[in-house]
């Protein structure tokens, strides 16, 4: 993975000596929380319910086995002893101290890491799938380019102060596992005609209160003119994005008020004129250097099938259910992605305690090169463990509630940290995901009903993707009760699509009956256990699921 | 600025206030007590009962944040009920005793 | 709360500190009559502005720039210099083709949050090769003016209290180590390593 330089190492700790100054300013009185608010939000500083929150940067969902130790013990010296996985694939911590937050940060940078641009209106976290570089299905590693992303966008100076927040996603892989048709920009890596590497480029979608999914703006984009292309769109959404509402200022409004065709456009002439100047033009060996980083680990050759592996698949259904389930395949035959699931049954989604993130990071040293992903589904990932030694990380896993097999199932539920937390949300959100978790619990139910993305936000912000959620819960406050709509059909992969809403809200006391009864209901429309929740509600549109909830109108 | 308040409150404007805060220096929630100091405990803050006292609260809470003591004050909607005094709003009665989903965080808000 | 680290001079983190915490300097600044920051020092502002209907003084004349547009020809004819202040909604390439004509852009913002200056300042300096003075005017607070220089301002009018105190305190809270080329900046900026887009100032 990236390592600083010497470079890299003076901007951060330069950044957080400035940020450390502002925390004494304020402390002080110089800065009043008017004038320091824009600043602490500038370092992923935000004033929550209960407390002061921190977001960390997780580059790409990119984490070593030392950077994962480090959180640990920022959680447990620092805070309460947890943080949060959020789905923008950061670490959330809950209650740090404003006075402790500049120590924090020198913590951070000792590992490398920081909170820049995890809030505020500028380029935010650059987002990517989070089996890069190890999955089988892949077109080449997105990380590289994530990096050389992240690095331009780093208190870019023409772009920290856009409309609105912006989000970047890229994938390598045909499947999508980054909802990249959900971001202001989604970049999709592909080979062109003339067998070099570049990519799609898609712009304008998300989620928020007027979901929306990207257009493509070019088929093929050759890799050495990344930036010089994303500076253009940029530059087009900086100067016309709308800034007289906040809730229409994503540039997914100005692609939809503009027409896709016209920005498209635009961003091209623009394009045309920032190339001139070659300033932004990606040299080969700068792209190699820097995907050397990324180089896939050198890995033992294992036959593709493992002994141990299938016998501890006959010895124990849990296993079995977690090699299904947890352990996708990897490019080198013999190895396998583990899931490290954040979702133990009736758990907190995304939750991870100081003692687990050292145990993941003990495991990684133990069986997966030292590195971990953050997944944007909350959850944890080990990219290169060999088939033989799955069980014995199982083993360890499950002594630390971590070997839940449920990944891509009904109980793998995403959840903002809803009203429970989070100042803007309406809901709460943790706790109809723990509910619906205990009811959907048992192995052979999870089992029989397959592949289902519940997805709940406590607000219309859609921090917890319900949008895109094959089921989406929305919490909403009806006069002082907490309601939840029910959206059907969202998808965030390469078939995105946003859910529909199937009609009135339910209360928290019923919306767990609610989703029984949808699922219920596809459980005995479907055209056998090969059709998914997904494609199920695409042939048979809403009106089995209205009735089934209504009754016949 | 203040957090929002929503729908719920203004409609049952209630005659018991308190006004909350947020710690500058940690981001604890706290509360305006009878001192004009600023007690954790939901349960020891002054009550507020008429439009003179909930004046006075508010300028109080103003000063605190101009002093540095607190971020954010402003009056929340209480009832008096056999445990004590308790928000309308959930979102305060989140604040006052800790996320609903960890009841090992959960802290006293009596007296 | 004194829970600063000593930095060494030479640390990278000293640059950002800069001078802190001189008070004596921070009286000379309070003079009204020296709103603009412009060459490392507060300097009165020589420019008179005629707004729409009114009368084009002598000397300097700052014009919007819709008017300067409807009226270049008649202004080419005066014997003085010409500036144009562009709000964040008007389009700079409408100005391009007449910078020859021109000595200083003023370019606002109405709220510093507002981010549209930024780039036409760097169109001017990058596309349009424009090299008279460059000023930002509104809400310029402290924190955004090293921003602002990358971006090709070399003039800042500042009416923000603590923003002047901090300024006269020396204080110029830039991070310098720039992962952009802006084509722009009124510094000095030298590449700094292999990767072609990262620099530091020279």
């Amino acid at each position: 993975m990236y390592r600083y330089d010497e470079f890299d190492h003076g901007f951060v700790t330069s950044r957080v000596a400035q940020f450390r100054d502002q925390v004494e300013r304020r402390l002080s009185g110089e800065l009043t929380e008017d004038q320091f608010k824009p600043l602490r939000l500038m370092n992923g500083v935000y004033l929550q319910l209960h407390a002061y929150m921190l977001r960390i940067a997780v580059p790409y969902g990119t984490l070593s086995s030392r950077q994962l130790r480090m959180l640990g013990h920022i959680g447990r010296t620092y805070d309460r002893g947890y943080g949060h996985f959020t789905t923008r694939q950061n670490l959330q911590f809950n209650w740090p101290a404003l006075k402790d937050i500049p120590a924090i940060l020198d913590d951070l940078a000792s590992v490398e890491m920081h909170a820049l641009q995890t809030s505020g209106n500028c380029i935010r976290n650059v987002t990517t799938d989070h089996f890069a570089g190890a999955a089988a299905d892949e077109i080449a590693d997105p990380r590289p380019y994530a990096e050389i992303l992240r690095q331009w966008s780093s208190i870019h100076p023409e772009f920290s102060y856009l409309p609105r927040k912006f989000k970047i996603a890229v994938t390598g892989a045909p499947k999508d596992r980054a909802a990249i048709q959900v971001h202001d920009i989604g970049l999709e890596l592909k080979r062109g005609p003339d067998g070099g590497i570049g990519f799609a480029v898609y712009v304008g979608g998300g989620q928020g209160r007027t979901p929306m999914i990207a257009h493509k703006v070019r088929d093929y984009l050759p890799e050495e003119d990344l930036l010089a292309y994303v500076e253009a769109i940029m530059r087009v959404y900086n100067l016309h994005g709308r800034r007289d509402n906040k809730y229409k200022a994503r540039i997914k409004i100005l692609v939809h008020e503009t027409g896709a065709e016209e920005i498209t456009r635009q961003i091209e002439a623009e394009f045309v004129e920032v190339k001139k100047t070659e300033l932004l033009r990606l040299p080969d060996e700068e792209i190699q250097r820097i995907t050397a980083y990324f180089a896939a680990p050198d890995l033992a050759p294992k036959p593709a099938r493992s002994g141990a592996f299938e016998a501890a698949k006959a010895d124990s259904a849990a296993f079995a259910a977690f090699a299904e389930n947890n352990v996708t395949p990897h490019k080198a035959p013999g190895y396998g992605v583990v899931t490290v699931s954040l979702k133990p049954i009736g758990g907190i989604p995304g939750d991870a305690t100081d003692v687990q993130m050292e145990v993941v990071a003990d495991l990684a040293d133990a069986y997966s090169q030292s590195e971990i992903r953050v997944s944007h589904e909350q959850n944890l990932v080990l990219p290169h463990v060999a088939l033989d030694d799955v069980p014995a990380l199982y083993a360890k896993l499950a002594e630390h509630g971590l070997a839940t097999g449920n990944a891509g199932l009904v109980t793998d539920i995403i959840a903002c940290p809803g009203l429970d937390y989070c100042a803007l949300a309406n809901a709460r959100s943790i706790n109809i995901a723990q509910d619906l978790s205990n009811r959907f619990g048992a192995p052979e139910r999870q089992k029989d009903i397959g592949e289902l993305k519940i997805k709940i936000s406590g607000c219309i912000n859609a921090c917890g993707h319900h949008h895109v959620g094959h089921i989406g819960l929305l919490g909403v406050d009806r006069r002082g009760e907490e309601v939840y709509q029910i959206t059907l059909g969202g998808s965030g992969d390469e078939t995105a699509s946003v859910g529909a809403l199937v009609g009135p809200g339910f209360t928290g006391d019923q919306v767990v009956d609610a989703v029984e009864t949808v699922v219920d209901t596809y459980l005995k429309l479907r055209q056998g256990p090969d059709e998914t929740f997904l494609s199920a509600v695409r042939r048979l549109g809403q009106q089995p699921f209205k009735e089934a909830l209504y009754g016949a109108a | 600025m203040s957090a929002p308040i929503q729908k719920s409150a203004a409609k049952t404007k209630a005659a018991t206030q308190v006004v909350t805060a947020n710690r500058l220096d940690d981001g604890v929630v706290v509360y305006l007590d009878a001192r004009d100091g600023w007690t954790e405990r939901l349960g020891e803050a002054a009550i507020i009962e008429t439009p003179e006292a909930l004046a006075a609260a508010v300028a109080a809470g103003k000063a605190a944040e101009a002093a540095r003591v607190v971020v954010e004050s402003y009056p929340i909607d209480v009832a008096r009920g056999p445990e004590g005094l308790a928000p309308l709003r959930l979102r305060e009665v989140i604040r006052a005793a800790g996320p609903t989903v960890r009841a090992d965080l959960l802290r006293p808000t009596g007296a | 709360m004194e829970t600063r680290a000593p930095y060494a001079h030479d640390h990278p983190a000293a640059a950002v500190r800069a001078v802190r915490d001189d008070e004596d300097s921070m009286t000379e600044t309070a003079d009204a009559n020296l709103p603009l920051w412009r060459n490392g020092r507060f300097e009165a502002d020589e420019w008179t502005r005629a707004g729409e209907g009114e009368a084009v003084s002598e000397g300097p004349a700052l014009l919007p720039l819709v008017r300067f547009l409807a009226e270049r020809d008649a202004l080419a004819a005066r014997n003085a210099p010409i500036g144009v202040v562009v709000e964040p909604g008007e389009a700079i390439e409408e100005l391009a083709p007449h910078l020859d004509r021109v000595s200083l852009v003023v370019l606002t913002f109405p709220k510093y949050a507002d981010g549209r200056s930024m780039s036409s300042a760097r169109l001017l300096r990058q596309r349009y090769g424009y090299k008279g003075e460059l000023r930002a005017a509104g809400d310029v607070l402290i924190d955004q003016m090293p921003l602002m220089r990358r971006c090709g301002f070399d003039s800042f009018e500042v009416v923000n209290g603590p923003t002047r105190a901090q300024l006269a305190a020396g204080k110029w809270p830039d991070v310098p180590f720039y992962y952009q080329p802006t084509g722009a900046s009124q510094q000095v900026e030298i590449p700094a390593g292999t990767r072609p887009w990262a620099r530091r100032p020279g």
